[in-house]
């Protein structure tokens, strides 16, 4: 598949929207993850606006491909994106986090038109995206399934035992993203706990990798074409990113994974972006 | 009592199968258990349906919730220290705070008739944990009967459902023509004295207890606390007020199970005197399940003693 020039101005456009509203809305809610919002932005932004077979006049569509955000903390960067797609008004995300709004902090689906899953407590949406895909094997339905998990939550437990199970069962219908920005809130991910080398891992565990860089709208594409075309096994696509990415104060500090930026810094960030 | 004795799992395990021809949504995910939480029952008939998840109960819940959210009827089964226990949060995160997910939880090898393998296999706070969780159904079926129509209940109602089934060879008590209704507690024996709410396996220790009671002039009612929440308040309070001395029999810790619930709902009702029996805030250990239902006081004679005590 050719990726045109003109769909990557499209997508940097959106993109460029979505981290507008992620600062926007985090420092109107006062608190969030602003980091790991904007180094996975350019990827669900691909995803939606290129990937995914969805139509969000119909949220529950029973054929539509489904995407699990299991990192549930970039809530702020898939709530952008829901919006910007017309699952629901603008005028929500500056809602965020408040009493009674729709946008909870982690994502939940009861409310909120898009999700297709709840998460938040980090290490079970892949679990949840397995059982998606296996569903759709069951059913002989060729929607797919997608997941995005954090480099750092590749420290919990139970993400190797999805892992394993999506291998064993040959989920070659689900795609799973790691959002390798290297930060998570205590540090860089390698002197906290190392995941590393979470390709190595992957691999060992019978996925398919792909190592992309997760800024680059075309690698992201690619990758998911190549995604598409592996048989018998599921894939992930590690993509390097940048926590904070776009906002040069923000950029590789683990201190941005889960504060809201002031009223005067927002305003550094919006001009930046 | 001799006569009719069956394993709750194994009823378990045919009920599965039963509803596997009966309802094509249904699907069964086990731990590695298969062969003693008696899925393999279903695994042999419907292959295609059964997933094994290996040793891996954290997994086993998500995946079970991705299976419900696209219209599957999914019954994850392991042992309920396992569910309940090492796998809560999953439970609580992606299955009950989603949606109220469609998923059913059955677990065998519940409570301290585990037996032999000891106290880290013997779940006695799963009933606690899942009665806390929002929407959540807890049935504790009380004998072999009654956990196939537990089963076939659960099937029917959209929402997560904990079934609490038991290992050992017990007692059936209850018959096929017996109308089991979720959250619709069941009267097995009238009484005036005292009323005994039981669940699980001590459902046939309470009726022991209350003929023996009978024989020496005392008459206790006997009811059948299958399903703790939603809870049937109507009949506790019915029972509870006719002979205002209640007592609570289950193989369970008594923080937090059915001495708890029944306490909650009399306490704003109908203070009433009352004796919780199960298990002491301890753990368990080692043993034939009838040696250690002793050691831990939960027989029919330790039932007796309680009820004379009150009277």
């Amino acid at each position: 598949m050719s990726i045109t020039q003109e769909k990557i101005e499209e997508l940097t456009s959106i993109a460029r929207n979505v981290r507008r509203h992620i600062i926007e809305m985090t420092a109107e809610a006062g608190s969030g993850h602003p980091g790991g919002s904007l180094s996975c932005s350019d990827i669900l932004t691909a995803l939606y606006f290129d990937v995914l077979n969805v139509d969000p006049k119909r949220p529950t569509w029973s054929e539509r491909d489904r995407f699990v955000l299991s990192k549930g903390h970039a809530a702020p960067a898939l709530y952008a994106v829901l919006a910007e797609k017309g699952y629901f008004a603008r005028e929500e995300l500056m809602k965020l986090r408040k009493t009674g709004a729709m946008l909870q902090g982690h994502p939940d689906m009861k409310g909120t038109p898009g999700l297709d899953m709840t998460t938040g407590s980090l290490g079970q949406g892949l679990s949840a995206a397995n059982g998606m895909a296996l569903a759709a094997k069951l059913d002989r339905k060729d929607y797919r399934v997608y997941v995005l998990l954090g480099d750092g939550e590749t420290e919990e437990g139970q993400v190797w035992e999805a892992v394993m199970a999506s291998a064993h069962y040959k989920l070659d219908n689900l795609t799973a993203f790691v959002d390798h920005n290297g930060l998570q809130i205590d540090g860089p991910i390698t002197q906290v706990m190392s995941p590393e080398k979470i390709q190595d891992k992957f691999k060992a565990f019978g996925w398919h990798v792909i190592d992309i860089d997760g800024h680059d709208f075309k690698e992201i594409l690619n990758a998911v074409e190549e995604a598409k075309s592996t048989k018998g096994r599921p894939t992930v696509i590690v993509a390097k990113t940048v926590k904070g990415k776009g906002v040069p104060f923000m950029e590789n500090v683990a201190d941005w994974h889960g504060k809201a930026p002031t009223r005067e810094q927002a305003e550094e960030a919006l001009k930046a972006l | 009592m001799m006569e009719n004795m069956k394993s709750p799992r194994i009823a378990y395990g045919e009920a599965l199968a039963e509803l596997g021809e009966k309802n094509e949504k249904v699907v069964v995910l086990d731990a590695d258990l298969a062969h003693a939480t008696q899925t393999a029952m279903f695994a042999e008939r419907f292959k295609d349906r059964f997933f094994n998840m290996g040793i891996a109960e954290q997994n086993l819940m998500g995946v079970a919730a991705g299976l419900a959210l696209s219209g599957f009827i999914p019954f994850a089964s392991t042992f309920a220290i396992f569910g309940a226990g090492r796998a809560f949060e999953q439970i609580r995160n992606t299955i009950c705070y989603p949606n109220s997910l469609n998923v059913k939880i059955a677990v065998t090898h519940a409570g301290i008739t585990v037996g032999e393998d000891g106290g880290s296999h013997q779940a006695v706070e799963d009933i606690s944990l899942m009665r806390s969780l929002p929407n959540m159904t807890v049935m504790v079926p009380c004998d072999a009967v009654e956990t196939k129509k537990a089963v076939f209940a659960a099937s029917r109602i959209e929402g997560p459902v904990y079934i609490r089934i038991a290992r050992p060879v017990a007692p059936i008590i209850t018959s096929e023509e017996y109308d089991f209704e979720p959250g619709r507690a069941k009267v097995v024996k009238e009484g005036s004295d005292a009323a005994i709410f039981a669940t699980g396996l001590m459902v046939a220790k309470a009726l022991e207890a209350a003929a023996e009671l009978e024989n020496r002039g005392i008459s206790a009612s006997v009811v059948n606390i299958h399903t703790i929440k939603p809870l049937d308040v109507e009949t506790i309070l019915r029972e509870a007020g006719k002979t205002k001395k209640v007592i609570t029999v289950e193989e369970h810790s008594i923080i937090g199970g059915l001495g708890s619930a029944v306490a909650e709902v009399l306490i704003e009702n109908m203070p009433v005197k009352m004796k919780r029996i199960g298990i002491n805030d301890t753990f368990g250990q080692s043993g034939t399940p009838d040696e250690l239902l002793q050691h831990y006081g939960l027989t029919a004679e330790n039932i007796i003693e309680s009820v004379k005590e009150m009277l």
